[in-house]
C-alpha cells in the first residue's frame, strides 16, 4: 500500500495533469489580475489625496491581517450571493486570490517605486521631460529592476498558495491527488508525489530568481 | 443581493463557546509553533553563518526543502504520511494513543515550516553586521562562540526585530491551516457555525474582526518591544 509502484503512478498521471492544469490556470489568472489590481492600489496608496491613499492603505492592511484560508471561505459564500447565482468554487477562489494577492503586490510595487530617489524625478523634470516621460524613462525601469525579484518570489508563493483551494473542493493538483489517494487507498505515495512535484518546480523557480537577481541587481 | 441578517447567532449557545474555543486553539497552536520556530530557526540561522561549509549546506538544504513545499502539503505529509512510513508501533502510537494528535501535528508542522523563515531572518540579521565587528572580537581574544554570544547575536536580534514581528504575525494566519487536519481553531469554528446556521457573513465578519484584533494587539506589543530594543543610529532591515 505504501510502496511506490511506477506503473500505478503512471496510470494516475492523466488525472493529476488535469489537476495541475487547474493549478496553473489559477496561478496565471490570479497573477495577472493581482498585478493589475495591485498596481492600481500602489498608485492610489502613493496618491497625494489623503482619503484615497488612506482607503487603499486600509484595504491593504486589512487583507494582510487575514489568513488566506478565511478569505477563500469568504468569497466561496459571498461571490454567489453577489452575483445571485452559483458560480462554483473555481471562480470564487479566483476572485479571492486576485483580491488577496493584489494587497501583497501593491506593497512590492510601492516599495519599488519609492526605492528610486526623488532627486531623479526632479532631475528628469529639470531636463525638460514631462512627468509621464520621467516616469517611463527614468523611474519605472529602475523600480521594475528593484522589485522584479520580489514580484517573482511572490508569484512562487502564489503558486504554492493555490493548493489551499483544496478546502472548497476545487480540483487542483493537490485535490486531484487526494481524490485518487482516497479512492485507491494510496494517500502515502500520492502525497509524496505531490510534495516532490511542488518541491522541484518551486526550487527550480526560486533558483532562477536568485540567478536573475544577481545579474540584474543595481 | 438578498441576505437576512441575524446577529443573534453569535450569542446563542453553543456558538459563543465554540468561537471562544476557536480563539483559544488559534492562540495555542500559534504560540506553541512559534516556540519551535524561534529556537530551531535561530539555531539554523546561526548554522548558516558559521565557518564549516558542511553545516552551512545542511542548514541551507533544510531551508530549501521546507520553503519550496506548500504548507498545506506539508501538513498532509505530517498527518497522513508520517504515521504510515514510521515503524508500525510508532505509527500506531501517533494515530491512536497520542492525545490531541491533530494539535501536535499542526504545531510541529507549522513550527518546522516557520523555522525556515526565521532562519533566513536571523541569517540576514547576522549578515548585516559589518565583518569588522567579528574580527575585532576575535582579535581581542574572544572565541568564535563568545563572538556570537556577546557581539553578533545581541546586535543581530535587535536589527531583525521588525522582521520577526512579521513572521510572528504570519504564524497566527498560517495556524488556520490546522483546520484541514481537524483542529477546530478560529477559522474552522466559524466555518462550522456558518454551515449549521446558514449565517456565513456574520460568522466570517466575526472571524475577520478577531484576526484583525490579534494583529493589532501583537503589532502594538511588538512596537513597544521594538522601541525598547532598537539600536540607536541603525536602520533596521525588513526581510521579505
Amino acid at each position: 500500500m505504501t510502496r511506490f509502484d511506477l506503473g500505478y503512478v503512471a496510470g494516475t498521471l492523466p488525472l493529476l495533469w488535469d489537476g495541475m492544469q487547474t493549478t496553473l490556470l489559477l496561478t496565471v489568472v490570479s497573477l495577472v489580475g493581482g498585478l493589475a489590481f495591485g498596481m492600481l492600489l500602489a498608485v492610489l496608496r502613493l496618491s497625494r489625496v489623503k482619503p484615497i491613499a488612506l482607503a487603499a492603505a486600509s484595504y491593504v492592511n486589512l487583507i494582510r491581517a487575514l489568513p488566506l484560508l478565511l478569505l477563500i471561505f469568504w468569497f466561496y459564500f459571498l461571490v454567489p450571493l453577489w452575483l445571485g447565482r452559483p458560480v462554483g468554487g473555481f471562480t470564487s477562489a479566483l476572485i479571492g486570490f486576485v483580491l488577496f494577492e493584489a494587497a501583497y503586490f501593491c506593497e512590492i510595487i510601492r516599495s519599488g517605486i519609492q526605492s528610486v530617489r526623488r532627486g531623479q524625478i526632479m532631475a528628469g523634470l529639470g531636463t525638460g521631460l514631462t512627468y509621464a516621460q520621467t516616469m517611463r524613462a527614468i523611474v519605472l525601469p529602475q523600480a521594475l529592476r528593484n522589485m522584479l525579484p520580489l514580484l517573482l518570489t511572490e508569484s512562487i508563493n502564489l503558486f504554492k498558495g493555490t493548493a489551499l483551494v483544496y478546502v472548497v473542493g476545487v480540483r487542483d493538483f493537490l485535490t486531484a491527488a487526494s481524490i485518487i489517494g482516497t479512492r485507491d487507498n494510496t494517500l502515502v505515495p500520492m502525497y509524496c508525489l505531490v510534495a516532490l512535484v511542488y518541491f522541484s518546480l518551486c526550487l527550480a523557480a526560486s533558483l532562477s530568481v536568485g540567478r536573475l537577481q544577481r545579474r540584474y541587481a543595481l | 443581493m438578498r441576505y437576512s441578517w441575524n446577529w443573534s447567532v453569535l450569542t446563542v449557545e453553543p456558538n459563543l463557546g465554540w468561537i471562544l474555543s476557536g480563539i483559544e486553539w488559534t492562540i495555542l497552536v500559534s504560540l506553541a509553533a512559534w516556540s519551535i520556530a524561534f529556537t530551531w530557526g535561530s539555531v539554523l540561522g546561526i548554522a548558516r553563518t558559521v565557518q564549516s561549509p558542511l553545516v552551512r549546506a545542511l542548514a541551507g538544504g533544510y531551508v530549501e526543502l521546507f520553503r519550496n513545499i506548500p504548507l498545506l502539503v506539508q501538513m498532509f505529509l505530517w498527518y497522513f504520511v508520517l504515521p504510515e512510513v514510521l515503524p508500525q508501533r510508532w505509527g500506531t502510537w501517533l494515530k491512536r494513543d497520542l492525545p490531541d494528535a491533530e494539535f501536535w501535528t499542526a504545531v510541529v508542522c507549522l513550527g518546522l515550516y516557520t523555522a525556515c523563515r526565521v532562519c533566513e531572518t536571523v541569517r540576514s540579521g547576522i549578515g548585516s553586521i559589518s565583518r569588522g565587528q567579528a574580527y575585532a572580537g576575535l582579535a581581542t581574544g574572544l572565541t568564535p562562540f563568545q563572538v556570537y554570544l556577546y557581539i553578533l547575536l545581541p546586535v543581530g536580534y535587535r536589527i531583525i526585530m521588525p522582521a520577526l514581528t512579521t513572521e510572528f504575525l504570519s504564524i497566527f494566519k498560517n495556524s488556520s491551516l490546522a483546520l484541514t487536519i481537524g483542529v477546530l481553531e478560529l477559522t474552522g469554528q466559524t466555518r462550522r457555525i456558518s454551515e449549521y446556521t446558514f449565517q456565513p457573513i456574520e460568522m466570517f465578519l466575526t472571524a475577520t474582526a478577531l484576526y484583525g484584533l490579534i494583529t493589532l494587539t501583537v503589532t502594538a506589543l511588538m512596537r513597544v518591544v521594538e522601541g525598547r530594543t532598537r539600536l540607536p543610529g541603525m536602520i533596521t532591515v525588513a526581510v521579505q
